[in-house]
């Protein structure tokens, strides 16, 4: 089977970013808008003729799917043994998520046609939303570790673009560099895990260091670093890169303040694209995440996973601004994506987690993206991020509120939506292999299904609000996306991702497990139906539960003062006692004599002897110093 | 010996020729001619750069003192590009500043002499040849320093540039005179075989190292730099930040690899030493700067550190990432020196502030400077990033994890402040930013140069084959 032309997926979105980038000024803004959105439909064609073409008609190999290459260039022999290479890898998680990433960026760009329109860098934002899905998929169609690094930079570079889009708010501009930090801080241990397993594992290429019988799994115990594999060390590196970009606890603090960017932005990065690069890590390290020490980097994933749902789902329940409710909600939802993956098994029927991940993974890139546009709906027709300022929105914005509610069904996990069958393969997954993960998973279903009711009855229904203007449904541009993607979020429970989707790429018969799906369903109805008694009709219970709990509630609503503990930690530790004195001695010190040099040339005659009672002699004092220094460390302590 | 081994130096008769014709011509030309000497010499050198790309001999000259190989006429070419970038960046510049001070010719001779003295230091097989480059490559830079003689901080910087460079010389020849006191020549070959791991050797080692240090501004010796580049012309600052430290380095490497092995156990600890000071140095200063030179300055600092990851490696695997890493460097640093210099030129304005909102009006301008930082501050895809990569893999290789850990916490740092113009141009907007002008035609080649460069040598992977196919060679 020939998959060539799959090098396009790649080619067009970044001749578009360079074509907008380059013209940006002397294109009129509603032209470079159908641009973007031809060049997108161009890209979701091939995405999905490439998937209907490996899951339906390249023959299996051994009852298996086989990876392909549809391009392999190879770039750099570092070593013998270690190459590096640049290609486009089909295989089933790769093809997956072109569909779910070509198929999000379709809708987000058609959609911002309308929300963003008016909009001063209209033409910039697409040019941002090009650069950010071409580096996407490169990051999706990686052959190697290396390959996958470079686009994994390029994604969090061109996020940070989108993140401070709104460049003139300082919030926008303060979020962006937040997320671009604390991801990058995150990449270091990304790549540090990388240069481990390039000496230990003896290779980037995902095919040979995956290859369960190949040599990076069978010699795991060779070095050992502090009681662990070092392969293990590795593993886990890379896993911290991958907490970072998937907002995991506890690098997830800049995931709420990131919602500052665009609407549509949220949609594409923060839900459905970027945010899962970690899942898609280490599934694309499953095999090795799973043999090397027995799982012991695994069960990490799993715990990370697990205490972030947690976590990530009490706070949702707290926030008032729409938007940071569903940052934590897409925060905690990845969180079941890895605690999945952590469950997993790898043969036959042991693989439900790994598919039940993946599969949510695509799910929930359908139904949160479209409550991140339906929220983009309501925010742009109300002017409002918060929710005491809506309410009654339903009689006013029909589409939305039915969209709405249809993702919100499914993200709770409602019988027969796309939502209710990846979230069950995900419960059975936990039951099987690890009961107390089952248990957090299980009442995190039941917080998910309360504050998405609190958040949609508050929206839509609640008090009846006074509105400056009053408020109307967005343009078609904008419902258009959403009528697809409420579609997407029921029909795509109904693809056999048990069969196209497991680790071993055997696949099996998946059915929906009645037992563990009523008491998920159970839980789920409880919070919805706690929901609709406090939020339908505008009651005091939510004050009073409020007070009732007191500081708890004060603790959640502060997000467990996460933020403030990395604030003290940067600003008093690392500003405060490293950089200012650093400053006060560049200020002070190298400028203050500078200037005083400064004056006495200006007085010509004593050039000379203000420069020798200037610092000079201090530069020579340091240089002899220095090397008096190094001859004591290199002679005497050494 | 046969007449024709003399073609061994070619680069450095070529170069010398040419500083007699830039004398002649500046004697015998008439006053209104002198513009013209600007084109004349930069048609010269770029012959002369071409030129050093043919294939040439390679062996010793003058009983050894003088030697060359294929891994050190490469290195010579990259001199030349750099030297052939810088001018043609600085044209414009010379063309409005030289006719006034009445200097034209001086420039060259100036700035070719150093470039002379260079070849020899990297060609010199003893230390008495590579003592005099040393020099030759230092003297004629305090003259250009000092370029613009009416300007304070050009004259104090010049003062400053010679004191240090005193000191420094002075510290070199006496860790030589060790040297040469245990190991009983001055011959690189002689010393590589006599020479015994002895605490007088160690001395001396480490007072070449730091007098070589000087040059390559490795911190604690690096204190004139911030100085000297800000009140330097843009285009000696380049030369300084590029051109001097890359031939610096590459000598240093070269003795410490191949004469004095027998001390690697010392070097490695000193190098590891300098290497963090250099890089936290560099960096932590580089946060708070306003200027952009001073700016790019401790942003040099802070990569001079990054090179000392490769002196760690003490194998052909540190010599080849050493020499691809300045390459990089050379193209990267230029192109972010080059738009400094346009917009310096065009408006007179040199602050990270007066780069507020660039990107609206003089979008391709901040596209190359936005390459170029991206490229220092190693981010992927960009060539940067390969560089600082196997540097990465060459520390790691002899298990200097820690080592390792510390550059990258560094990288991290940088990114940040290499972010802060990136973001002033980018996502800022000003109403008095830098109006649209459109750069002379000579400063475009020169950017264009570099961010070909940083885009191939990314890229174009058989270059490096290259590089470490010569690297093998030098053992």
């Amino acid at each position: 089977m020939d998959f060539s032309y799959t090098i396009y997926i790649l080619i067009i979105p970044i001749f578009t970013f360079l074509f907008l980038g380059f013209f940006y000024n002397k294109i009129k803004p509603i032209v470079s808008g159908w641009i973007g959105v031809a060049a997108l439909s161009v890209v979701a064609i091939l995405s999905y003729y490439t998937a209907i073409q490996y899951f339906l008609h390249v023959p299996k190999v051994d009852g298996a799917f086989t990876t392909f290459y549809g391009f392999k260039y190879n770039w750099m022999n570092f070593t013998e043994t270690l190459r590096i290479d640049m290609g486009v890898m089909i295989d089933p998680i790769s093809v997956m998520m072109l569909v779910v990433v070509s198929t999000i960026s379709l809708m987000v760009h058609i959609y911002s046609r309308g929300y963003m329109k008016g909009d001063r860098g209209y033409t910039r934002f697409f040019a941002f939303l090009s650069l950010f899905t071409f580096s996407m998929m490169g990051l999706v169609v990686a052959t190697n570790l290396f390959q996958i690094y470079i686009f994994w930079e390029l994604v969090g570079l061109s996020s940070f673009l989108l993140i401070g889009f709104y460049y003139e708010k300082p919030s926008a501009v303060a979020a962006a560099k937040k997320a671009f930090i604390v991801t990058r801080f995150a990449d270091l241990g990304f790549l540090i895990g990388i240069l481990l397993m390039g000496y230990y594992g003896g290779s980037y290429d995902f095919m040979t260091l995956n290859d369960i019988n190949g040599v990076a799994i069978s010699n795991w115990a060779s070095h050992s670093f502090m009681g662990l594999s070092v392969i293990t060390w590795a593993l886990i590196l890379m896993f911290m890169g991958g907490a970072g970009k998937s907002a995991m606890f506890p690098l997830h603090i800049w995931l709420p303040d990131a919602m500052e960017g665009p609407t549509p932005v949220s949609a594409l990065i923060h839900a459905a694209t970027m945010v899962v690069a970690g899942v898609y890590l280490v599934a694309r390290m499953f095999p090795m995440f799973h043999f090397v020490e027995n799982g012991y980097a695994l069960h990490v994933v799993a715990w990370v996973g697990a205490i972030s749902t947690l976590i990530a789902a009490i706070i949702a329940l707290t926030q008032y601004d729409i938007k940071r409710v569903l940052a934590f909600s897409t925060m905690s939802q990845i969180g079941y994506m890895m605690l999945a993956l952590g469950v997993s098994g790898y043969y036959e029927h042991e693989g439900v987690g790994y598919m039940a991940s993946m599969w949510h993974l695509f799910t929930h890139a359908m139904f949160k993206a479209l409550l991140f546009l339906a929220a983009g709906s309501v925010i742009h027709s109300v002017h409002s991020n918060f929710m005491q300022d809506m309410g009654g929105l339903h009689k006013y914005m029909k589409i939305t509120s039915i969209t709405f509610l249809i993702a919100a069904l499914s993200i709770s996990g409602f019988p027969f939506t796309a939502g209710f069958f990846s979230k069950d393969e995900i419960l059975l997954a936990a039951f099987k292999h690890n009961k107390p993960i089952y248990f957090i998973t299980l009442f995190v279903a039941g917080l998910t299904a309360f504050y998405m009711f609190r958040l949609y009855f508050s929206i839509f229904w609640g008090k009846k609000t006074e509105y400056e203007h009053t408020p109307h449904e967005s343009p078609w541009s904008m419902t258009l996306p959403m009528l697809f993607l409420a579609f997407m979020s029921i029909a795509s429970g109904y693809l056999p991702m048990t069969e196209w989707l497991t680790p071993d790429r055997v696949g099996f018969h998946g059915h929906v497990n009645w037992g563990m799906a009523s008491i998920a369903v159970a839980v789920g109805l409880i919070g919805i139906i706690i929901a609709y008694v406090f939020y339908k009709k505008p009651t005091n219970y939510p004050e009073r539960i409020s007070k009732a709990f007191g500081r708890l509630y004060q603790w959640t609503f502060r997000k467990f003062y996460m933020d403030e503990l990395y604030l003290f930690i940067t600003k008093k530790i690392i500003f405060k006692r490293i950089a200012a004195p650093f400053a006060w001695f560049d200020r002070n010190v190298v400028d203050g004599t500078m200037n005083l040099i400064g004056n006495s040339t200006v007085r010509g005659s004593k050039l000379i002897k203000g420069l020798q009672s200037g610092k000079i002699q201090d530069y020579a004092l340091a240089f002899v110093g220095g090397v008096f220094v190094l001859v004591l460390i290199v002679l005497y302590i050494w | 010996m046969n007449w024709t081994s003399f073609f061994m130096m070619r680069n450095e008769i070529l170069l010398l020729a040419l500083i007699l014709i830039m004398l002649v011509l500046e004697i015998s030309s008439k006053p209104e001619q002198k513009k013209g000497l600007i084109n004349i010499a930069l048609a010269l050198f770029f012959a002369h750069t071409l030129i050093g790309f043919f294939p040439n001999q390679v062996g010793e000259l003058f009983g050894g003192s003088f030697r060359t190989n294929g891994l050190i006429d490469f290195f010579k070419n990259v001199l030349n590009v750099g030297v052939l970038i810088i001018l043609f960046q600085s044209v414009d510049w010379l063309k409005e500043k030289t006719l006034a001070y009445n200097k034209v010719a001086e420039f060259f001779v100036l700035l070719f002499s150093s470039l002379l003295g260079m070849y020899f230091m990297i060609s010199s097989g003893d230390f008495l040849i590579f003592y005099i480059g040393l020099e030759l490559s230092t003297l004629p830079l305090v003259a250009l320093v000092a370029y613009n003689s009416h300007n304070h901080k050009a004259t104090e910087a010049s003062i400053k540039l010679i004191l240090s460079a005193a000191l420094a010389s002075g510290i070199t020849l006496f860790g030589i005179s060790m040297l040469y006191a245990t190991g009983g020549s001055i011959f690189f070959d002689a010393l590589a075989s006599n020479l015994q791991n002895s605490p007088l050797a160690i001395l001396g080692l480490i007072f070449f190292i730091s007098g070589v240090g000087f040059k390559i501004s490795l911190a604690p010796f690096h204190f004139w730099t911030a100085d000297v580049y800000e009140g330097a012309p843009i285009s000696i600052t380049s030369y300084l930040s590029v051109v001097s430290k890359g031939a610096a380095i590459f000598i240093l490497m070269i003795i410490l690899f191949t004469i004095l092995p027998v001390l690697s156990e010392s070097w490695k600890i000193v190098a590891y030493v300098l290497a963090l000071t250099t890089m936290f140095t560099g960096n932590l200063f580089a946060l708070r700067q306003q200027n952009m030179k001073r700016f790019l300055a401790y942003s040099s600092i802070a990569q001079a550190g990054f090179m000392m990851l490769g002196i760690i490696n003490t194998e052909a695997l540190g010599v080849s990432t050493i020499v691809y890493f300045v390459l990089i460097y050379v193209f990267s640093n230029l192109g972010a020196f080059g738009v400094v210099q346009a917009i310096s030129l065009q408006t007179g304005k040199e602050n990270m502030d007066d780069y507020t909102g660039l990107y609206r009006t003089n979008p391709k301008l901040a596209l190359v400077f936005l390459l170029a930082l991206f490229s220092l501050a190693g981010i992927p895809p960009v060539a940067g990033f390969f560089g600082k990569f196997f540097l990465y893999t060459a520390a790691a290789s002899k298990g200097y994890y820690l080592l390792v850990f510390l550059a990258v916490v560094n990288v991290t740092i940088a990114l940040y402040y290499y972010l802060l113009p990136v973001r002033m141009m980018f996502l800022r907007k000003s109403d008095e930013a830098i109006p649209y002008f459109k750069s002379k035609p000579f400063m475009r080649i020169g950017l264009i140069i570099t961010v070909a460069g940083i885009f191939v040598l990314g890229l174009y992977s058989p270059l490096y084959d290259y590089i470490v196919a010569l690297s093998q060679n030098i053992f």
